[in-house]
């Protein structure tokens, strides 16, 4: 018998097929991983199967009887829970109000406040899922804001429950607290369906892996037959090449350089960021790792010139370059990849030919008298677009229309066309697909390899050891530890990025 | 200046206080529902209009003023239904459609007083409410003079309050409303009517508006006159708020006021030596005063204003 089962789940947006004939089924008491790309249709499936979308055509079956899902209400009265990447939590109600609303206890007519505690703490205790139902949501972590998902999932009868990239947003350590979450409820008898795409944690947790690409079921395996190689294969279609690793010699100049840099926080509070001295030289990758939040914004902020430091000394080849604004440091050589593109690094509605000029826009090359030369602004988003692989139909179109990949190649063709000697690096892949993350790393290497000096802060462990040459750990805006890439384990970075020094 | 204290310690301006924030209260709840729903509401001042005239148009056809309350309380909630359906069904700025709203309701007024009572400026007299005094209560010293005659609506509208906020904070049908307002998404998701729940707020703002205009015509005055809301719509939004959009929060942002309304009105007559205008300025010089405070500080729901589509979101 499976807990649910989906045939033939069409859904399209606009002329766009986001599920075209989807076949997936998930047993009670096993962790489905359902595997893909960005956009090969995951969510899309799992949101019709919660009710938030309606498919076009197919059908869905629970504990093999037909169900027709016009609703998450229905969802959730066929025992279907999902946990949403972004949560679904309205940040300043309770935990409780937050776990109970849509199915509160009544006492005379009134919330049932005794009631919703003793029922949370039940769902909490059988689970391990430590919550506190009279916290304010915006006050809680990340982690913990994700068991009062999960709780909120259980509390309605969940015997389905669907965690939608529910580790992008955790620390090493809260991801071992998952899983171990995780398998509790397997052994329950819950279908755990775990939408991701990352490998490693595909083969560490599920049972059986399900791969969409581009809306279409690739197949169904299971974990013990699968290797990394081979579920790549069925995401993507193809394999990946091995970063290619030529290099020139390291330790040459220090072209990037931080000294004793502090940035105050709010009034009372911690300092974002204190005493942060790096340098990072010509030809190497020195990778941020650290928990989101511990500075690392503060970090990008400092060094790009988007924020003044409280105090110490930045400097760009040799040059004090402390208090200069962000103009005059991109100008002075540094190519700047910023963590939220949609914010920093682009005008969406503005066109790919003018997104390709912003901040080189003043430069002789693009303007004359006060006007943009719109033929050579043109010419040059024509060879971004040709040299970085953008996926686009025009350079006159929107930027907003493109995929995130697309828009990340296009900003990083962009900073990286103009002379530089500095690279930093925010997130560089944040939210984009299993190819455009290849390329952009790539991409990152060979400027490395061309002698830049590549500042690269990144909240995906995974890629701060994949790419650094040196790793600095940021943990409550200090540098707590940096060396070479090799000395370091991943656990002793989980432990560092925790502020767990003293357990390494 | 002993004149001066005599004007603004005076024990009947607390009773002005009451009388005068009553109506502006229960417009200043209509807002809260309103807008912790998600849906601003910059048309309670035509809410308000709407509910005065039609207390008149029902007291002055039936001869019974409570008659003429359940109107305006009906005619509130028909104009909170039309901002209901701009603003949720058609997706219309919240704002835009609510002053549209304010001009509709003026303009329909003063034409339907004119074709019904053939008069430009007011309507003819109509039955009030007349007042009660509270048997026990109106003898207490102090308490009784404050507390102890007032209009029905008085004790009603200070009832209702207590009874909002009751439903806002205690109620499941209150977690439900701050849900949808904070994060629509999340209360779709966990199986709330986000439209339904909209639909009701606005509409229940549109009736306490309502309710809060007919005590404007049919407890202060006995007549409907053109544009006699005055602002008062503006006033009750402010209430609104700087009460936290909660219905006590509200009602003490009201007596905030109406206080200072009330010594206005005291001085105008106390002989000082002030332009009678400038005297008329100071309760609203106040009222933009604390909500350029307030609003600073204040956080509104987090989705207030926001157009939500269940199943559109990617």
């Amino acid at each position: 018998m499976y807990a649910v089962r989906m045939e033939n789940i069409t859904k399209r947006f606009g002329s766009v097929a986001a599920n075209d004939g989807v076949c997936f089924a998930a047993l009670p008491g096993e962790i489905h991983c359902l595997l893909g790309e960005n956009g090969a249709g995951k969510s899309t499936l799992m949101r019709i199967l919660f009710g938030l979308y309606r498919a076009d055509s197919g059908s869905i079956y629970v504990n093999d009887r037909p169900a027709q899902i016009a609703g998450p209400r229905d969802a959730i009265s066929l025992g279907i829970g999902m946990v949403h990447q972004h949560f679904m939590l309205a940040e300043r109600l309770t935990v409780a109000e937050n776990i109970v609303a849509g199915c509160e206890p009544r006492r005379r007519g009134l919330l049932d406040r005794e009631c919703a505690r003793r029922r949370i703490r039940e769902v909490s205790e059988r689970y391990g899922l430590a919550v506190d139902p009279d916290a304010v949501v915006e006050d809680i972590s990340v982690g913990q804001q994700q068991r009062v998902e999960i709780v909120k999932a259980l509390m309605r009868g969940a015997r389905t429950l669907i965690l939608d990239e529910p580790t992008a947003v955790l620390t090493p350590p809260e991801v071992d607290e998952l899983f171990t979450v995780m398998r509790a409820l397997r052994e329950s008898g819950t279908a755990i369906v775990f939408i991701t795409h990352k490998l490693k944690e595909t083969m560490e947790i599920s049972d059986r892996v399900t791969v969409l690409r581009d809306g279409k079921t690739i197949g169904t395996v299971c974990t013990a037959d699968a290797t990394p190689d081979s579920l790549v294969e069925m995401m993507v279609g193809r394999s990946l090449p091995v970063h290619d690793d030529e290099r020139t010699p390291p330790r040459q100049a220090v072209l990037l350089e931080l000294r004793d840099v502090s940035v105050a926080g709010r009034k009372g509070g911690r300092a974002r960021l204190s005493g942060v001295s790096l340098a990072v030289r010509s030809g190497e990758v020195l990778g941020i790792a650290g928990v989101d939040g511990n500075g690392q914004l503060e970090l990008e902020e400092v060094v790009t010139g988007l924020r003044r430091p409280g105090k110490g000394k930045i400097a760009l080849t040799g040059q004090d370059v402390t208090g200069l604004d962000t103009g005059g440091i991109r100008d002075r050589g540094v190519a700047y990849i910023p963590s939220d593109r949609l914010k920093r690094g682009m005008v969406d509605s503005f066109s790919l030919a003018r997104n390709s000029v912003l901040g080189t826009h003043r430069c002789a090359d693009f303007s004359r008298r006060g006007l943009l030369l719109e033929n050579a602004v043109r010419e040059h988003a024509r060879s971004i677009v040709a040299e970085y692989d953008v996926r686009a139909e025009s350079i006159d179109q929107p930027m907003g229309s493109l995929s995130g990949g697309n828009q990340q190649k296009m900003l990083v063709g962009r900073e990286l066309a103009r002379p530089h000697s500095v690279v930093v690096a925010a997130q560089p892949t944040r939210g984009l697909d299993v190819g455009a993350t290849h390329y952009i790393r790539e991409q990152i290497l060979a400027s490395r390899n061309r002698g830049k000096a590549v500042l690269l802060i990144s909240a995906e462990l995974d890629e701060v050891l994949e790419l650094s040459d040196r790793i600095a750990v940021i943990y409550e805006g200090r540098i707590v530890d940096v060396r070479p890439a090799s000395q370091f384990t991943e656990r002793e970075l989980g432990l560092l990025m925790t502020g767990q020094r003293n357990e390494v | 200046m002993s004149g001066f204290a005599d004007v603004v310690f005076n024990i009947n301006n607390l009773t002005a206080t009451i009388r005068m924030a009553t109506p502006i209260a229960l417009a200043a709840m209509g807002g809260a529902f309103s807008e912790r729903s998600g849906v601003v509401n910059i048309g309670l001042e035509g809410m308000m209009l709407a509910g005065a005239f039609c207390g008149v148009l029902g007291s002055h056809f039936t001869g019974s003023p409570w008659l003429g309350i359940l109107l305006a309380v009906a005619g509130g909630g028909v104009i909170g239904a039309i901002l209901a359906v701009f603003a949720i069904r058609l997706k219309a700025d919240h704002v835009v459609t609510g002053v549209g709203i304010n001009i509709l309701a003026s303009g329909a007024t003063t034409w339907l007083m004119q074709a019904i009572w053939k008069r430009k400026g007011a309507t003819d007299m109509v039955a009030g409410l007349g007042t009660w005094s509270v048997p026990g209560l109106r003898d207490i010293p102090v308490l009784g003079t404050i507390l102890g005659v007032h209009s029905p609506l008085v004790y009603i509208g200070l009832a209702l309050i207590a009874l909002g906020w009751v439903v806002m904070f205690r109620t499941p049908l209150g977690l439900r409303i701050r849900m949808t307002g904070e994060h629509p998404e999340a209360a779709d998701t966990v199986g709330i009517n986000v439209r339904a729940v909209q639909y009701f707020c606005v509409i229940l703002s549109g009736c306490l508006a309502g309710l809060g205009g007919a005590y404007l015509s049919l407890a202060q005055l006995n007549w409907f006159s053109k544009d006699m809301s005055a602002g008062r719509g503006y006033m009750a939004l402010a209430a609104c708020i700087f009460g936290g959009w909660n219905p006590l929060g509200g009602l003490g942002a009201s007596f905030l006021f109406s206080f200072t309304d009330a010594i206005q009105m005291r001085m105008q007559t106390a002989q000082i030596p002030l332009a009678v205008e400038i005297i008329q300025m100071i309760p609203y010089i106040l009222t933009i005063l604390i909500l350029a405070g307030a609003v600073v500080r204040s956080r509104p729901p987090a989705a207030l204003g926001k157009h939500y589509e269940s199943g559109h979101g990617r």
